[in-house]
């Protein structure tokens, strides 16, 4: 990090003050890509489920950044959440209550208090436990929508969602661009508010939990309080991303609560970077485009491919690979290794 | 008066080590006292105990008369005694103005708003310059954590416990590690320490230990081996002894 406050002439008042506000400030970066993931609505309209999907997934991912990348809490179970908040939904829309934005209400009340009450398990504990802990409550909750086919509509899935349109006037059209606006929409919202909590106390304080739990209880905050607020928090979002999902796609089955989604999840961050909030954006992009693209061309063994790209980018680190990456770059175009040398 | 703080009869055994040994304190307000003893003679033990890291097997502690032996670490701290850490606890990724500023927020019972940015309320900012400004931090307020080099690692240690207002501030070998030339800067700050907070410290350095304490506490495999005035320990053959005896070893 390097520090463009300084300045002899500001006191260290006025520093401290301008730091913390940068920290917290829109980049323009940020800005474009908002501007052209709403602009995409207008246009690619064949694209707009694909696009509508990696919103979700989008979505899901930063639920999970939160508490992985900010609490430091891995989890291989969050599709728990993400699935309870889709069968919400669509029991909801099965029954009669179709409306899509009261539907993610619930769906965030329902995975949410799941969070609370599972956040006690995985409060204390090692990454090992809590990777077990976590998988356990999701396969759990998959072997109990199994069984409860009178609800879930077991293995067949819920037949039946009847959803109506976002706020009594935007249907659901066949191309998904309401599904990508409305998931897009919610997408956003989430982010600003998280945008706003991790430059918050309250968001400081999980980074520190993260970086060194001994010491943050021993400056006095409540750990285990912070972390049941936010597992709880990402539970809700994870929930909504969920409900999303079901009610895009008018249906939900087992498949939203499988092992794949949690792993899935998982390599969306690895791949975009933790603990950075867009990290989750931009990986359930590369994830979700390179799973599109490595399956037009080798439709075998796609899953292969971009087994091997995670595990290279695992076993070698995110910042080595960029190095390597940037290294590999320069010596074929030696021009660019000039201009990396005078930089 | 009431006392700082006050144990009695300590114990803490790891399985058969008894690493804590009948130990009975009795700190008045504002005292600089220091706690000596070779080696794994249970010094950090000690501080663990008083500050609920770890449970005793028996014996009380009292923080301004109040028995604070069922309370957590974070709610000690609330009840001002705060310590800091023979080896570095820092959060890594944040910086000194960040670390700081957590120990106020939680003080002041903000540590969980979540919808304002840090540092966005009253008074604040000047308090953690104020803070930082003390142990010389404010240069390198803004850099991570984990770049700074050691010796202001050691300062953030304290400084960011004094953030806590404690009321009892326990160090653990604040200067442990720094090399020589830049002990004397972690020294003067733990000397300007505000004089109403009762400070204990941990500490090797004979010479450094006779500087600061009033008082000085010898312990020794777990036990209090003698306890008394600056004086009064140096003069003491057996402390000569146990000294020695490590020299030598
Ligand atoms: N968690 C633990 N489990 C088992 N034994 C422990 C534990 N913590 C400390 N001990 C033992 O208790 C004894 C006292 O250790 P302690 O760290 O308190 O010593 P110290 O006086 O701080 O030493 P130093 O000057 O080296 O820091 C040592 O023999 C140590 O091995
Ligand atoms: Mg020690």
């Amino acid at each position: 990090m390097t520090d463009t406050t300084a300045s002899p002439t500001l006191t260290p008042v006025d520093r401290a003050r301008r730091f913390l506000a940068a920290e917290a400030r829109w980049s323009w970066l940020e800005i474009v890509f908002w501007i052209v993931a709403f602009a995409l609505a207008f246009g690619f309209r064949s694209n707009h489920l694909l696009f509508a999907e990696i919103a979700i997934l989008a979505l899901f991912a930063v639920s999970l950044d939160l508490i992985l990348g900010y609490a430091g809490i891995v989890s291989l179970g969050h599709a728990a959440f993400f699935g309870l908040g889709a069968y919400t939904v669509g029991i909801m829309a099965r029954s009669g209550w179709g409306d899509p934005l009261t539907g993610l209400v619930a769906a965030a009340v329902t995975a949410g208090i799941l969070g609370f009450v599972t956040s006690f398990l995985v409060l204390r504990g090692t990454d090992l436990t809590r990777l077990m802990i976590t998988l356990g409550v999701a396969s759990l909750l998959h072997e109990t929508a199994n069984k409860l086919d009178w609800l879930t509509g077991g293995a067949d899935g819920l037949q039946g969602m009847m959803v109506g349109p976002v706020l009594g006037r935007f249907s659901f059209d066949l191309y998904g661009t309401t599904a990508y606006v409305y998931a897009l929409s919610v997408l956003f919202v989430v982010v600003l508010g998280l945008r706003v909590l991790v430059h918050s106390p309250f968001g400081h304080t999980l980074r520190a939990i993260r970086d060194n739990p001994l010491r943050a209880r021993a400056i006095g905050i409540p750990v285990a309080r912070r972390l049941i607020a936010a597992y709880t928090l990402a539970a809700m979002i994870a929930g909504i991303a969920g409900a999303l999902l079901a009610q895009t796609s008018g249906f939900a089955s087992l498949d939203v609560l499988e092992f794949h989604r949690s792993a899935d999840v998982m390599l969306v961050l690895v791949i975009g970077g933790s603990g950075r909030l867009y990290g989750g954006i931009l990986g359930a992009i590369v994830f979700r485009l390179a799973q599109d693209g490595i399956a037009t061309l080798t439709p075998q063994y796609w899953q292969f491919w971009i087994g091997l790209g995670l595990v290279a980018l695992v076993l070698a680190g995110r910042d080595r690979l960029e190095t390597a990456g940037r290294r590999l770059v320069a010596r074929a175009l030696p021009w660019l290794a000039a201009k990396e040398t005078t930089r | 008066m009431t006392l700082a703080l006050e144990t009695r009869g300590l114990m803490k055994s790891f399985g058969g080590l008894i690493a804590t040994n009948d130990v009975s304190l009795q700190l008045p307000k504002g005292a600089r006292h220091a706690l000596i003893g070779p080696n794994g003679a249970g010094k950090t033990t000690l501080i663990n105990l008083l500050t609920g890291v770890l449970t005793p097997t028996s014996g009380e502690i009292l923080l301004d008369g109040r028995d604070i032996g069922s309370l957590g670490v974070e709610q000690r701290v609330r009840l001002g005694l705060t310590r800091t850490f023979q080896i570095n606890q820092l959060f890594g990724d944040l910086t000194p103005i960040e670390t700081v500023a957590l120990a106020v927020s939680e003080r002041q019972g903000r540590g969980g708003d979540w919808w304002r940015r840090v540092g966005t309320k009253g008074a604040v900012l000047d308090e953690l310059v104020e803070v930082l400004d003390r142990f010389d931090l404010t240069d390198r307020m803004t850099e991570q954590t984990r770049l700074l080099p050691y010796g202001k690692q050691r300062l953030l240690e304290i400084a960011v416990a004094l953030a806590t207002r404690p009321r009892v501030l326990l160090l653990d070998e604040p200067a442990a590690g720094v090399p020589e030339g830049e002990r004397e800067e972690i020294l003067e700050a733990v000397a300007d320490l505000p004089k109403d907070v009762t400070v204990v410290l941990i500490e090797h350095d004979m010479d450094l230990v006779f500087r600061f304490a009033e008082s000085i506490s010898v312990l020794v495999a777990g036990a209090v081996l003698t306890e008394g005035t600056v004086e009064q320990i140096k003069s003491d053959p057996r402390v000569k002894a146990v000294y020695l005896g490590e020299s030598e070893a």
